[in-house]
C-alpha cells in the first residue's frame, strides 16, 4: 500500500465482500435447496435458511430413488461415468501431447511440419463447427454410449502439445548428448528425464483438463442417449422437465451441489498448480 | 517455430509412431467431419436422408435471406460484447481491490476464483433457479419491489439473465489475469505518483489502467471466443434459446437447426461461417497474446 487512506481501505473490503457474497449467494442458494422438501422449494419465496432434509435429498439423488418430471436416474452413476471420463480426457491428452511434443522436438522427419500445423489448426475446429459429421462418425464407429465416444474425440489438444513443444525448447541441448553419449535410446531419455523435468506442467495441465474434461456439456449431450451412460452435466440438465412446479427441485439442486464439488475442490486444493495451467495454457 | 533444437536423435519410424496418436484423433474426428462439414454446405438433403444434391452456394444465400439468422447474429454480438464488457469492468474492479487489500487477499482471491470450475450447464441451471418466474428467490424479491420478472416470456429479460450467468462464471477467469497484470506493474511508478500528489482515483486512470491495457485487450478476446463457444451449456440450460429465438446465440442455433430442426445444408453452412469467425478470433487471439508479455 502507498499511504495509509482508512475510507479507501474500508471501501476496499466492502466491494470485495460484496463481490464474494454475489459469487456466493447462487451456490448458497442451491445448497439451501438441496436440505428441504421439494414442496418447501415451490412455495415462493423459499426458505432461505438450510432445512433438515440434506440426508435425504442426497441419499436419493444419488440413489435415484425419487423423481420429478424429468428423468430420475441415480446421480451416484453420473458421478462414475463423470470421473472416468474427465480422468480419461485429462490423462489422455497430456500423454498424447507428450508424445507429439517430443517426436516434433527432437527428430527431424518428413512432414514434420505439416503435423506440426494439422496439430495447430484443430485450434479453429471446435465441436460447434463440425457437430453433425461428428455425431456420424462416431455412431458409424459404434461408439455412442460408450466410454471411448465420450473421451477419445476430445484428447486430441494443440494447447497441451505447444505447451510441452515451448518447455522441452528450455531444456538444454547438452542433456539429450549426455544421455546419447550414456547410450541411453530416444525413448529411454524420454521416460527419465524430460517427463519428470515436465512434472509441473504436467500437474498444471492436468487440474485445467480435468476441469474441461468434467465440466463437457455439448459433446455428452449428442453421444449418449441412454441414462446410464449420461455424466453428472448432462443428467442435472436432464432433470429438469415441464414446468417449474412439477420438477424435483431438492434433487435438482442436491445433484448441481455434487457436480460442482469435485472441480472446485480440485481449484481450491489445487489452487497454485490451476493458476499456472490458466496461464501456461494461453501463452 | 524459430528455436530448434540442435542435438536430435535419427529414427525413420519412431517420430511417426510417436505422432499417430494425435494424428488419427484429429484426422478421424476433426479434419475428416471438418471436410464433410464443407461438403454438405453445398448439399441438400430430403427429410428422409435418402438423396442428396449439389446445389452450390444456395444454403448461405438462404440463410442470409432468412431474419432469423441475421436477428441471431445480432443476439451473439450483444450477448458476448455485454459478457466481455461488464465482465472485464467488475472483475478489474475486484482484482484492483484485491491487489490493495493486504489483510485476507488470499482469503478474497480464494473465495473469487472458484466459479471457473462450474460447469456452464450448472451456472445455468443455478441462474435459472433463481430467477425462476413461479419459485425462483429473486424473480420473487423482483416482482416484490415492483419489476414484473418473467424470462419466459420477455426476451430481454431471458437476454440479461443467460448473460449474468455467462459473468458469473467467467468474473473468476478475468480475476486471475488482472491480479497477474496488476502485480507486475513496478509499485515505485506508483509511489512516485503518490509522492508528486495524484489521488488514487487519477493514479488508476493515468498509471495502472494504461499499464494494464494488453491484459485488457487480451481478455477482451478471451471473453468473446468464450461468449461464442463456451456459453452453449449455460443457453441450453437457462433458456433453450427462447423465448421463440431470443436468446438462440449463433451456437445453439446450429445445433438446434442441425438436430432438432434436422436442416443438414442449412446447419453445415451455419458451420461454415461460424468456422471463419473462429479463424478471426484465433488469429487476433494470437496477436495480442504475443503483445501481452512486452508494454
Amino acid at each position: 500500500m502507498v499511504e495509509r487512506r482508512p475510507l479507501l481501505t474500508f471501501l476496499t473490503h466492502t466491494v470485495l465482500l460484496i463481490g464474494v457474497a454475489i459469487v456466493a449467494f447462487p451456490v448458497y442458494l442451491t445448497f439451501v435447496a438441496s436440505t428441504h422438501t421439494a414442496q418447501d422449494i415451490v412455495q415462493a419465496p423459499m426458505p432461505i435458511v438450510p432445512g433438515d432434509q440434506f440426508v435425504h435429498n442426497y441419499v436419493a439423488a444419488l440413489t435415484g430413488s425419487e423423481k420429478g418430471a424429468g428423468s430420475g436416474a441415480p446421480v451416484g452413476r453420473m458421478m462414475w461415468v463423470s470421473l472416468v471420463s474427465a480422468l480419461v480426457i485429462a490423462i489422455g491428452k497430456i500423454a498424447i501431447s507428450l508424445l507429439s511434443a517430443f517426436a516434433i522436438v527432437y527428430f527431424r522427419f518428413p512432414f514434420r511440419m505439416f503435423f506440426f500445423w494439422a496439430i495447430f489448426i484443430t485450434l479453429m475446429l471446435p465441436v460447434e463447427v463440425r457437430i453433425f459429421p461428428t455425431y456420424k462418425v462416431i455412431s458409424d464407429l459404434h461408439m455412442l454410449n460408450t466410454y471411448a465416444g465420450l473421451t477419445i474425440p476430445l484428447i486430441a489438444s494443440a494447447t497441451a502439445t505447444f505447451l510441452f513443444r515451448q518447455f522441452f525448447l528450455t531444456v538444454p541441448d547438452e542433456l539429450a548428448e549426455a544421455a546419447r553419449v550414456d547410450g541411453a535410446g530416444p525413448m529411454r531419455f524420454f521416460k527419465d528425464v524430460l517427463v519428470p523435468l515436465s512434472a509441473t506442467s504436467i500437474a498444471a495441465l492436468f487440474v485445467i483438463q480435468f476441469i474441461y474434461g468434467w465440466n463437457q456439456y455439448l459433446w455428452p449431450l449428442l453421444v449418449t442417449t441412454e441414462e446410464s451412460m449420461y455424466p453428472v452435466v448432462i443428467g442435472i440438465k436432464r432433470m429438469i422437465a415441464g414446468g417449474d412446479a412439477q420438477n424435483a427441485w431438492n434433487l435438482v439442486m442436491a445433484t448441481a451441489i455434487l457436480a460442482m464439488l469435485p472441480p472446485a475442490l480440485v481449484v481450491v486444493l489445487m489452487q497454485k498448480w490451476f493458476v499456472k495451467g490458466l496461464v501456461d495454457t494461453e501463452k | 517455430m524459430a528455436a530448434e533444437k540442435r542435438v536430435v536423435f535419427r529414427s525413420p519410424w519412431l517420430p511417426l509412431a510417436l505422432l499417430a496418436p494425435q494424428a488419427a484423433v484429429i484426422g478421424v474426428f476433426f479434419f475428416w467431419p471438418a471436410a464433410q462439414t464443407v461438403m454438405q454446405s453445398f448439399q441438400q438433403q430430403d427429410a428422409f436422408g435418402t438423396s442428396t444434391s449439389w446445389v452450390g452456394v444456395e444454403n448461405f444465400v438462404h440463410l442470409f435471406q432468412d431474419r432469423s439468422y441475421i436477428e441471431s447474429f445480432k443476439t451473439t454480438a450483444i450477448f458476448s460484447v455485454s459478457v466481455a464488457v461488464f465482465g472485464i469492468a467488475i472483475s478489474l474492479l475486484l482484482a484492483y481491490f484485491a491487489d490493495r487489500a493486504i489483510r485476507g487477499a488470499l482469503v478474497y482471491k480464494t473465495l473469487l476464483i472458484w466459479p471457473y470450475a462450474v460447469a456452464p450447464a450448472v451456472a445455468g441451471v443455478l441462474w435459472l433457479f433463481m430467477f425462476a418466474p413461479s419459485i425462483g428467490v429473486v424473480a420473487y424479491a423482483l416482482r416484490k419491489s415492483g419489476i414484473d420478472w418473467n424470462h419466459l416470456l420477455n426476451g430481454d429479460q431471458a437476454m440479461l439473465l443467460i448473460i449474468m450467468a455467462a459473468i458469473w462464471k467467467q468474473i473468476s477467469y478475468n480475476f486471475l489475469f488482472f491480479l497477474a497484470g496488476l502485480s507486475s506493474i513496478p509499485k515505485s511508478l506508483i509511489e512516485a505518483a503518490a509522492i508528486d500528489g495524484a489521488k488514487p482515483w487519477r493514479r488508476f486512470w493515468t498509471i495502472v489502467f494504461p499499464l494494464l491495457s494488453p491484459t485488457t485487450f487480451f481478455l477482451l478476446v478471451i471473453n468473446i471466443v468464450y461468449a461464442f463457444f463456451d456459453t452453449f451449456g449455460i443457453v441450453d440450460a437457462a433458456t433453450e434459446g427462447g423465448p421463440g429465438k431470443d436468446t438462440a446465440i449463433l451456437v445453439y442455433k446450429v445445433y438446434y437447426d442441425g438436430f432438432k430442426a434436422l436442416d443438414l445444408g442449412g446447419s453445415a453452412a451455419q458451420s461454415v461461417i461460424i468456422m471463419s469467425i473462429v479463424v478471426v478470433l484465433t488469429v487476433l487471439q494470437f496477436k495480442f497474446v504475443e503483445k501481452k508479455v512486452n508494454y
